[in-house]
């Protein structure tokens, strides 16, 4: 397994032979930064276009093919079109937070996804509460949602607002349950600890029934946590137009929906992360052969690949069923989703205490 | 409590059953047409409405009987029937004829009310829909051959 760490700690020994430490880490933070934002912005335009590739299967349709070879040049396109597209002012709107709301939305989903490690030594957030951390800075989108809706001045974008505060607010409980529950079985929050743990089985194995139930649990409250699939009533068109961005236009609508589509990758990579075991193959204890076969495919690869599945079964979920009333999405989350998260807690403690995982 | 988790159990065989609808259309051949590259292979539904035509047999005889009927159905003033008196030689009776069929292809709606009415299938829709033409004129055509 290739490990990023050398050509990281390189750069680092380059800089600082050259210049002090201070300047130093200026120039790294800075260019880690822009590989970040770099790899935010690609990773949303290939989210944009999976879903309408994925869409269009899943009701018979080819999804787009005329502009590129196979559609690859459509979302490029409609990139330009939309960052040339005026960003209108709204006329008694609370201008500032108007403003501001789609930077908080972006800001917490780009603080998320600096937390996910792509592959051995790329970590960029990597400390011993990441998983606090990481459930901290997504869920300051939600106050980015509500100042949206509030500052537009629209009874659409109020609604749809208040919608996505009570959904999000509620799965959050679900998404901690979940990840608690491995976090049970791990002993530490640091991603690249947990990581490290699944090289002899991932969690989803190692954990057996519990995880499972957490896996499932994690992937429907993961769905309603960013607003989209059955749950996504905080922008039911039929109903709402779109929701808390209805008011937005040209780039400040883009940011909206990167940041949604972005946040639907770092919840499928963060279950891929703790369930699926991140950047780590799969390794049979035992079959020395294939192990090694499997450790000469990079862990970005594996990483990837395991989040781009994770994405497809949710796409699978969201394109499969209707929406959800208010009433029934508390419903699941209150009466379902969290006495059974709790239960499994429960159940994975004793599985840990008694040693029957793996 | 049973209820509950009867319920449970309940709903997520129906959520599953739903699932694998969703697989199966997943893997199955996509239905959308790609038209300009398959104009070759192209296949028309039998019931597509696309251009009135009048079926003439080997002798260039139609079944029209002049009676305008499907004149008289079409919504929009689309089709124009002239007629002619003609006389019978031998027995000297006078009955109607049909001189010229105009249809108007550029305010048909294809309602398919005139090929309903009429009563001797003189007139049935083609599939044919590829009627771009350059001025509104070329869309008034003579259905009847003579």
């Amino acid at each position: 397994m290739f490990d990023f760490s050398i050509i990281t700690s390189w750069v680092h020994g380059m800089l600082t032979s050259v210049m002090p430490l201070g300047l130093a880490v200026f120039i790294e933070c800075v260019m880690v930064g822009v590989c970040l934002l770099l790899m935010y912005a690609v990773i949303a335009v290939v989210m944009i276009f999976m879903e309408r590739k994925v869409c269009a299967a899943f009701q018979c349709r080819l999804g787009p093919v005329r502009v590129g070879f196979w559609g690859l040049l459509q979302v490029p396109a409609d990139v330009l079109k939309m960052l040339t597209k005026e960003i209108i002012t709204i006329r008694r709107s609370d201008k500032f937070l108007y403003n501001l709301a789609p930077y908080i939305v972006i800001l917490a989903s780009v603080l998320a996804f600096a937390c996910l490690p792509v592959s051995k030594g790329l970590e960029v957030l990597d400390f011993n509460v990441g998983v606090f951390f990481l459930m901290a800075a997504s869920s300051i989108g939600v106050v980015g949602i509500l100042l949206a809706g509030w500052s537009s001045n629209n009874k659409y974008s109020l609604i749809g607002a208040m919608r996505s505060g009570a959904q999000m607010i509620s799965y959050e409980l679900s998404i901690g349950l979940s990840i608690l529950t491995i976090i049970v079985l791990t002993d530490t929050m640091q991603f690249s600890e947990i990581v490290a743990r699944q090289a002899d089985g991932w969690f989803l194995f190692k954990g057996h029934i519990p995880a499972l139930v957490a896996f499932v649990i994690y992937l429907i409250a993961g769905n309603a946590e960013v607003n989209r699939g059955p749950f996504d009533l905080p922008e039911a068109e039929s109903e709402l137009t779109a929701g808390y961005h209805t008011e937005y236009s040209g780039m400040h609508f883009g940011l909206f929906y990167v940041a949604e589509f972005v946040n639907l990758f770092i919840v499928a990579g963060v279950a891929a992360t703790i369930f699926l075991g991140g950047w780590m193959p799969l390794h049979v204890a035992g079959w020395e052969g294939f192990n090694a076969v499997m450790d000469c495919i990079p862990g970005f690869v594996w990483f990837f690949g395991k989040a781009f599945f994770v994405v497809w079964l949710l796409m699978w979920i969201k394109w499969t069923f209707p929406r959800l009333r208010i009433d029934q999405i508390l419903t699941l989350e209150w009466k379902y989703l969290v006495p059974i998260g709790l239960a499994n807690l429960l159940l994975m403690v004793i599985v840990v205490v008694f040693k029957l995982h793996f | 409590m049973s209820n509950y988790i009867k319920g449970l159990f309940h709903g997520v065989g129906t959520l599953m059953t739903g699932m694998k609808v969703t697989m199966k259309e997943f893997f199955t051949p996509k239905v959308t047409e790609q038209y300009p590259e398959n104009r070759a292979t192209l296949k028309m539904y039998d019931r597509f409405c696309g251009e009135l035509t009048m079926p003439h047999d080997a002798e260039g005889r139609n079944k029209c009987i002049a009676c305008g009927l499907c004149q008289s159905a079409c919504p929009n003033g689309t089709i124009r029937l002239t007629t002619e008196t003609v006389a019978d030689p031998e027995t000297g009776k006078t009955k109607k004829r049909l001189a010229l069929y105009e249809y108007d292809l550029g305010s048909c709606m294809f309602c398919h009310l005139c090929v309903n009415a009429c009563p001797t299938g003189a007139i049935r829709f083609s599939t044919d829909f590829e009627h771009a033409v350059y001025t509104r004129e070329k869309l008034v055509k003579q259905l009847n051959r003579q």
